[in-house]
């Protein structure tokens, strides 16, 4: 099939893969990977994590590159249209809706989230989060308020977050409106460097901080780094450090969320797809690792000593243990401020990229032209925002999301990318489209270990991680009321998505544009 | 913190900033784009609006 006109192209080569490393850093940089890392054995968990990182993450990330670009020069910038490319079937565009649905209920939450740290970041600039006296308590009550996570509808009357929530969306959607190049790729050229320029002065501030409490000596620097470093071997023979380990990768590198494959159909033939996918997969690890590595934990340690279990998860670190540290650092308003802005960038850098696979399907399968896109996305991720703003009580729809669509839907993903590539794409085709225009090569081996190991260990990642959730967490999903209605969204969700595809199919049939019957011919123009 | 914790965060740190450093040299060190390249990146916000979807 030709190459169809484009419009939309990412502006400079740099620009696509601060793009693409905005994408991946996240709150899970900052918060999830330490939490996760000194509960499975400090140091020794760096084994897992790298052995994952290398064998999974890095080919899987070239895979989805590679398909991503083929897609776009065959014409198709959305999920939908770059499978069908992939795999001339007609339920090749039926597939991508997975592709296009996991990005959309994540980033549902995930803008919640985000307002979450843009609210904190406004605190600490007017002092409000500096609590007197304050005490853990106080300021776990703080973000159980903040969120409304005592009483579902609690945040309508409150109205707080709600500013923040309205703040968020209008960022997003105009950045989202003003274009691929214009609009997203220019925000993550200045919002990455002032990510890691706040990150680097928290870094510094953390450790020069050397024993801040002299009443409590061992809680220095030394300690705290140690007890994020320190190796406890005994746990690599646990399966879940080997199980959290992969997910954490997966995770991370964005892998399995549908944005790398959009992001990339947007890049020309001759462009380079082996080294931008590695240099974007070094930046997320360097974000990761370097700096998320040495200040949450160690920071914690110093000022609250040994945590409990309960600190350890993502958002308690973040918004209950952090603030706690901060409060008593000096200069804690302004390095608490940095903090949640820096997170706050980390956020919508990633909530930008779920959100335009969907709006690339609506321009190029619907027809419509980008503010009809904009507009009408919009409306739907307000409507899955709202149920999780308003079902806040423990934050049960979030939860339930999460764990649909940031997990299960994740890894289904993450192995229909790995199945077409390494079974449909076909590893020789796959080889040859990875390397055309690239500025390093890929060893050959890659090539079996995504045919054979990357599919064969996401399912085993994927069984393990739904045989470990707890019983009651599998009862709370099935029986608690937010969660049910959280679960029949998604299916609400997935259903119209099909049925927009199914309606795109028939676009691009009149127009020429899909042959599923067509053989495939190796190389658009 | 114990000389293997040192060990173990010393490597972690050093290698991925060693992988970090030597991707952007090979990034920055490439051959400038060509203007034509430059010429397909929309120079102004392209809503559609003029275009007709049919």
């Amino acid at each position: 099939m030709a190459e169809q006109p484009k419009k939309e192209a990412w502006g400079s080569r740099l620009g696509v893969i601060l793009a693409v490393a905005g994408s991946a850093v996240g709150l899970g940089n900052f918060l999830r990977f330490p939490g996760l890392a000194a509960q499975h054995g400090g140091g020794a968990f760096m084994i897992p994590y790298f052995v994952a990182f290398l064998l999974l993450g890095i080919p899987l990330g070239w895979a989805e590159w590679t398909m991503g670009r083929y897609g776009g020069l065959r014409g198709f910038n959305s999920a939908p249209g770059i499978y069908s490319t992939i795999w001339r079937h007609p339920l090749a565009k039926y597939l991508g809706g997975i592709g296009l649905l996991t990005p959309l209920i994540i980033c549902m939450y995930y803008i919640v989230i985000e307002a979450w740290c843009l609210g904190y970041a406004w605190y600490y600039l007017t002092g409000e989060l500096i609590l007197e006296n304050g005490t853990p308590e106080k300021y776990n009550a703080f973000f159980d308020k903040f969120i409304g996570s005592n009483e579902d509808g609690s945040l309508l009357r409150s109205g707080g977050l709600l500013s923040f929530l309205g703040l968020t969306f209008v960022a997003n959607f105009f950045l989202l409106y003003r274009g691929l190049s214009k609009g997203i790729e220019e925000f993550c050229k200045w919002a990455m460097p002032i990510m890691a320029i706040c990150a680097v002065f928290v870094l510094v501030r953390v450790l020069t901080l050397g024993t801040p409490d002299p009443a409590k000596p061992e809680q220095n620097l030394m300690n705290g780094l140690g007890f994020m470093w320190n190796p406890d071997f005994s746990k690599l023979a646990d399966f879940d450090t080997w199980l959290v380990a992969a997910g954490q990768i997966f995770f991370t590198l964005g892998v399995g969320f549908g944005i790398i494959i959009n992001y990339s159909s947007y890049l020309k033939r001759k462009d380079d797809v082996v080294l931008s996918s590695l240099t974007a997969s070094a930046v997320n690890e360097f974000f990761e690792v370097c700096l998320g590595g040495l200040i949450t934990i160690p920071a914690a340690f110093m000022f609250l000593g040994m945590l409990q279990d309960n600190q350890y998860g993502t958002f308690s670190l973040g918004f209950k243990t952090l603030p706690n540290v901060f409060a008593a650092m000096p200069a804690g308003r302004l390095f608490g401020c940095l903090w949640f802005v820096m997170l706050f960038l980390a956020a919508i850098t990633s909530s930008l990229s779920m959100l335009q696979p969907v709006i690339a399907f609506f321009e190029e399968g619907l027809g419509l032209k980008r503010h009809a896109s904009v507009a009408l996305l919009g409306f739907f991720t307000a409507i899955g925002s709202a149920l999780v703003v308003y079902f806040s009580k423990g934050m049960l729809a979030l939860d339930a999301l999460d764990f649909w669509g940031g997990t299960m839907l994740l890894f289904v993903l993450a192995t229909i990318q790995a199945l077409l590539y390494g079974w449909v794409l076909g590893i020789e085709r796959g080889e040859r489209a990875a390397h055309e225009g690239a500025h390093m090569r890929i060893p050959h081996f890659v090539q079996f270990m995504l045919k054979y190991v990357s599919p064969a260990f996401l399912l085993i990642v994927f069984a393990g991680t739904m045989i470990t959730k707890k019983p009651d967490d599998w009862k709370t999903l099935a029986s608690a009321p937010a969660a049910r209605i959280s679960f029949g969204f998604i299916c609400l969700v997935l259903l119209l998505l099909l049925t927009l595809i199914h309606i795109a199919g028939r676009r691009w049939q009149a127009a020429g544009k899909l042959s599923e019957t067509a053989p495939e011919k190796d190389g658009a123009k | 913190m114990t000389i293997l914790g040192w060990l173990m965060m010393i490597v972690s740190v050093g290698s991925v900033i060693a992988l970090t450093v030597f991707c952007l040299y090979r990034v920055f060190t490439l051959p400038p784009e060509e203007v034509a390249d430059l010429d397909v990146a929309p120079l102004r916000i392209d809503t559609k609006d003029t275009q007709d979807p049919d």
